[in-house]
């Protein structure tokens, strides 16, 4: 269980996030969805502990991920961002390994390499492990940053629109893989825009809008045309097609 | 097959040695290796210290073409020299003694550089054009603040710093070896000992973080040994701006790793080859008619065209 604390954020004179509080189950795919500006990258950042909250905490299984040694959160908690600058000359497997490293302090053991193996083949990146980063597309190159997180193997998983740059069958793949860790006992938690991948795969939704909680509850107390037309003053129907609820926002 | 080039690189090395303490020598040989034996241990230290603090600013910079004698580190240390003499005096300085003086510009040195770097580094995050602009006009300021001061003293006492301003490889600081392959040993270690958690370090704050680095400390704790490195390679030669350039850039391309147990390693080894090959060349088989700082800075500086031309600068 994440708990999400009264979290206040400012840069400079502008509130990024104020007054932010919500509980993100565990066991559940999670989707953080709301408008740009929202906050929602914010507060990856700070669960990530990348920046720290001006006030508030945010909780993890009852550690406070800013006061907790991150060598541990490591081990408990992974994230990937939006944007990865790597300038080391990599190759995809050597990538992937370093999700080993809150485990392994970078000294291999045997049981680490069925962990990499078994990452790569989810994101179906076995074909282009010895393929360095910089001959990857970018859904490709994606995939292996995915693949990495899921060889740091925590219980929770936050993922800042891991769906950017992968093509629909692979947005697809990804989310039957979110999917299938939940099925295992893992919290994958993601920020997401489309919201009909949000109506599907998730069973939870974060909604954040201006810096603050809009709401927060089970999938099918959210994925209303009322709530979502609020959320994103604009309106949005929800449809029946084949059993799946679909929004339509154009 | 990074472990044979690094043999190679190794028996290249070795050789380098033996004709640098051979070549030419008429008569006793035992003489002749008195007077070559500290030159060519001052040669490889100063190698080695350059070597490893160019590599490891790389790597806490994200970059492949910043060095911290491009950031403006070394004439950092000579602005170091040049105010504790202008403050002092000639004779306060004589009087310091030449370690306790050292030692003092040392800690300096790294107050400084952490201070000003470790901010430098927090502003631009990685923004990689602002940090080479931030470093060139620290450069240039450092230097112009030593003009300065420079033509402020009394010349007799500005001929005590002399060889510290200007890189030179025949008129080594020979008293300062002692110490400074002891301080260099000991950064050295240092940097080995964090081999597994400099490789992630590399791959940037927000993944270093998330696999459960102290990121910031260690950024710190990083460029304190760079600038202890730095100094230490500058009270010896003097200030030589893209010598660490051309040493990483050709470890990068000899060594076919990202790891720095194989980086740290090739990137001394070619350090001390460049040095001891190119300084018996241009000292036995040339007489001394160049000096291996300009044609260093000469290639050094094309290297960094070269680099910035192409674009890979990441």
């Amino acid at each position: 269980m994440i708990e999400i604390q009264n979290i206040r954020y400012a840069i400079g004179n502008s509130l990024i996030l104020d007054q932010v509080d919500a509980v993100i189950p565990k066991g559940e795919v999670t989707a953080i969805i709301g408008p740009n500006g929202a906050g929602k990258s914010t507060l990856l950042s700070l669960a990530s502990r990348l920046i720290k909250p001006d006030a508030g905490a945010i909780r993890v299984d009852g550690h406070d991920v800013h006061q907790a040694s991150t060598a541990e959160m490591a081990t408990l908690l992974s994230v990937l961002r939006q944007e990865n600058h790597i300038a080391s000359r990599l190759r995809v497997r050597d990538l992937v390994s370093f999700g080993r490293f809150p485990h392994n302090r970078g000294q291999a053991r045997p049981e680490d390499s069925e962990k990499i193996d078994e990452a790569l083949d989810m994101m179906e990146m076995r074909p282009f492990e010895n393929r360095y980063l910089d001959e990857l597309s970018g859904g490709q190159r994606q995939r292996a940053l995915v693949a990495m997180i899921l060889s740091q193997d925590t219980d929770y998983i936050l993922l800042d629109e891991p769906l950017n740059n992968l093509d629909l069958v692979h947005a697809r793949n990804l989310m039957m893989i979110l999917e299938r860790l939940k099925n295992v006992g893992k919290t994958p938690i993601l920020v997401i825009h489309d919201i009909n991948y949000a109506a599907k795969y998730a069973t939870h939704i974060l909604a954040l809008k201006n810096g603050t909680t809009f709401a927060n509850g089970p999938t099918s107390e959210i994925f209303r045309s009322e709530p979502l037309s609020n959320l994103f003053d604009s309106h949005i129907s929800i449809q029946t097609l084949d059993g799946q609820l679909i929004a339509l926002h154009h | 097959m990074p472990g044979r080039r690094l043999l190679i690189l190794f028996a290249l090395l070795a050789l380098s040695c033996v004709f640098y303490l051979t070549y030419g020598a008429r008569g006793d040989i035992g003489f002749a290796l008195q007077f070559r034996g500290p030159k060519l241990v001052a040669l490889m230290i100063t190698g080695a210290a350059i070597a490893v603090s160019t590599k490891l600013f790389q790597t806490v910079t994200g970059n492949r073409i910043l060095t911290p004698a491009i950031m403006g580190f070394d004439s950092l240390y000579v602005l170091i020299e040049i105010t504790l003499l202008f403050s002092l005096g000639g004779f306060g300085y004589a009087v310091l003694g030449e370690s306790t003086r050292f030692s003092f510009s040392l800690v300096l040195m790294i107050a400084a550089c952490i201070a000003l770097f470790g901010t430098l580094m927090r502003q631009t995050q990685r923004d990689l054009h602002r940090m080479i602009l931030v470093g060139i006009i620290f450069g240039i300021l450092f230097r112009s603040i030593s003009g300065l001061l420079v033509r402020m003293i009394d010349p007799n006492e500005y001929a005590v710093l002399q060889s510290n301003l200007f890189a030179n490889f025949n008129q080594m600081d020979l008293d300062l070896i002692g110490l400074s392959s002891l301080l260099i040993g000991v950064a050295i270690f240092a940097a080995w000992r964090m081999r597994n958690t400099l490789d992630t370090l590399e791959l940037g704050r927000e993944i270093s973080i998330n696999l459960g680095l102290d990121h910031d400390r260690l950024v710190l704790v990083v460029l304190g040994i760079v600038a202890l490195l730095a100094a230490v390679s500058t009270a010896l030669v003097g200030p030589i701006i893209f010598f660490g350039l051309i040493v990483t850039s050709l470890a990068h391309q000899i060594v076919p790793s990202f790891r720095h147990r194989d980086l740290l390693p090739g990137t001394i080894l070619i350090a001390c080859i460049v040095l001891v090959a190119g300084q018996s060349i241009l000292e036995r088989v040339f007489h001394l008619d160049t000096t291996l700082s300009v044609v260093i800075d000469l290639v050094g500086g094309l290297t960094f065209l070269v680099l910035i031309l192409r674009g890979n600068i990441r």
